[in-house]
């Protein structure tokens, strides 16, 4: 189900945490909401969930075209999974997840026994069986996150927001998450919008990023659009390693990896600059050479070992480096 | 032998911190809880259960009892209530909230009787009013009521109140999400992150209700048999010189203190068991 959010205000107090806001996520769609933290992005996802409202008179928001910005949280259909899981510390995996089917009216309420048929498919597709019968502080983060998950969907939500999801997890859990999320949305096909302020995790999962910064979107595309393409000068220093060079009123972005070095022999004064190696780090995958350009400023440079080697360079050396793309930003 | 930690003061500086420690609660703790058993049996078994079985002390019993099974719940209420209030919302008038739950620890016993007396009582605000509808609450049962549950206001809503705000609100938002009435998180979200506070607070506040002197002292105008609580008739009989008795219905009162210290280590010990690894 598509989510459509239109010039939507929250304020608190003084303090603005959305500024006339509108986003499409579209049905079936991954979609992060990437921005340093104070950006908006949580209150964003809150609103959407219902959690908060909106400023009075301010925007609207849609599910599949159906205006939801009056129905409470809890009538919304949404599948919410909080940074810290917020499991019910005292009641097992199981009654977790049926906890959402459980408190349904009685009128709409399942038959136990169908309940429990539902918790266990649940607990297969988060590939937790056999842990039904165990409390939150007997798990594993990453584990706690998929219990949360799957009470998340055991109401059949319409959507799914995940605040922050692999926030509390260790660097390498939250890689095999990330991927097994990847997966599993594919699987489900759910319209799913999560927050991060992680670049490479938006970019890594998201099919639709949107880039948030001081209450406002900044940009919204698929992940190579927004890395390849910045609209702003924040989104190109957001998303990823950027050298920012000024020339006179000038600024220019270019990224490291796209900057081409060569002998100072081959220097071609239309398109180069003559620079000095400052410092080499070899150690991984791809090597960096921080060069010192005749004016002063200093430019973060990415190879590969191979090129590196080839080149033979040490510390002082005279090199010509030559911008593969220099992209001007507003 | 343990390794010594380095924050671990020599044997002589041990030695002397808990000799001094137990010297001071054998003095003042133990030896009084003593003195009060040792009294009232100091004639026997036969005058002890006398003493007890006196009318007057059985109405004395019966009247803590009441009084402090109607505080105990209504203060549980106010308690749960002023708590879920405080730690869930942010309003204005919050701090003042919270100060006022703090007064009865602050205001003298005797000044919480008194208030009650200024404005039930037969001279106080509305006492004219009440007098023409043959209301009586001081020197009767609702005054000693109102007078026990003002003393004990405090004990359930200050033992919950930093317990709910270390809990946050997740839990609810997650049940709200959900889809769980207001009724519902209530009874299975929240009141089973906070049984075990809240028992705590029950257990002192049922404590205090049944041991409360000053304020009850105040309102209750000391009618033998009518509106002397357990507390009150063991400061009349020894006034009367009738030690024996006055010990023996003070012992009700130290076992009372007995009993709440065994649950509460209890309660202390089932709660740790029962969070660990959160």
């Amino acid at each position: 189900m598509s989510i459509s959010i239109q010039s939507l205000r929250k304020s608190f107090g003084s303090y603005t945490a959305l500024d006339d806001l509108s986003l499409e996520v579209p049905d079936g769609s991954l979609t992060a909401l990437l921005g340093p933290s104070g950006s908006g992005k949580t209150t964003l996802l809150r609103i959407v969930a219902g959690l908060e409202f909106a400023d009075p008179g301010s925007g609207r928001i849609a599910f599949h075209g159906e205006d939801v910005s009056a129905i409470p949280a809890g009538k919304r259909g949404v599948g919410f999974v909080f940074q810290h899981y917020a499991l019910f510390r005292h009641m097992t995996v199981a009654q977790n997840i049926a906890f959402g089917l459980s408190v349904a009216p009685r009128s709409s309420r399942l038959q136990a026994e169908e309940i429990r048929r539902r918790v266990m498919e649940l607990l297969k597709l988060v590939k937790l069986d056999g842990l039904e019968g165990r409390r939150p502080h007997e798990l594993s983060g990453g584990q706690r996150q998929r219990v949360a998950l799957a009470r998340a969907l055991a109401i059949r939500p319409k959507v799914l927001l995940l605040d922050e999801p692999f926030g509390a997890l260790d660097a390498q859990v939250r890689k095999d998450l990330r991927r097994w999320l990847r997966v599993f949305h594919d699987e489900i096909g759910l319209t799913t919008l999560f927050v991060t302020h992680d670049q490479e995790e938006a970019l890594e999962l998201a099919d639709q990023v949107v880039v948030m910064r001081n209450a406002r979107i900044e940009q919204v595309g698929n992940p190579q659009t927004v890395y390849d393409q910045p609209r702003t000068p924040f989104v190109y220093e957001f998303l990823g390693n950027v050298n920012k060079l000024g020339f006179g009123n000038d600024t220019r972005y270019v990224r490291p990896h796209e900057i081409e070095v060569l002998f100072a022999a081959e220097f071609d004064p239309s398109t180069d600059s003559l620079a000095q190696v400052h410092h080499l780090f070899s150690a991984g995958p791809v090597a960096t050479l921080t060069a010192k350009l005749h004016d002063g400023q200093f430019l973060d440079i990415e190879l590969s070992r191979r090129q590196l080697a080839e080149l033979s360079l040490s510390v002082g050396d005279e090199v010509a480096v030559r911008p593969l793309v220099a992209e001007r930003v507003r | 032998m343990n390794p010594r930690s380095p924050i671990t003061e020599s044997r002589a500086v041990r030695f002397v911190l808990i000799t001094g420690a137990i010297f001071v609660l054998t003095l003042f703790l133990l030896l009084p809880l003593f003195a009060v058993f040792a009294e009232a049996l100091r004639r026997g078994w036969e005058v002890f259960f006398a003493a007890l079985e006196d009318d007057a002390a059985q109405s004395a019993i019966r009247l803590t009892l009441l009084a402090a099974g109607i505080s105990v719940p209504l203060n549980t209420v106010f308690g749960i209530s002023a708590a879920w209030l405080i730690t869930k919302f942010r309003f204005k008038g919050r701090a003042l909230l919270l100060s006022l739950i703090d007064l009865p620890f602050a205001v003298s016993p005797v000044i919480a009787g008194l208030v009650w007396v200024l404005l039930f009582g037969a001279k106080g605000w509305f006492g004219p009013w009440l007098a023409e509808r043959d209301i009586e609450i001081i020197f009767a049962l609702p005054g000693i009521i109102l007078a026990t549950v003002f003393v004990t206001f405090p004990f359930v809503a200050r033992e919950l109140i930093p317990l709910m705000d270390s809990q946050g609100n997740d839990q609810e938002e997650a049940a709200v999400t959900l889809g769980a009435s207001g009724w519902n998180i209530f009874w299975r979200v929240t009141l089973p992150n906070i049984k075990w506070g809240l028992l705590y607070g029950i257990l002192l506040c049922n404590a205090r209700a049944m041991g409360e002197f000053g304020a009850v002292s105040v309102v209750s105008g000391h009618i033998r048999g009518e509106t002397n609580t357990l507390p009150l008739h063991v400061e009349v009989l020894y006034n009367e010189y009738q030690f024996s008795a006055a010990f023996a219905c003070a012992t009700l009162l130290a076992l009372l203190a007995l009993v709440t210290l065994g649950l509460k280590g209890l309660i202390e010990r089932w709660s740790g068991h029962s969070s660990t690894g959160n």
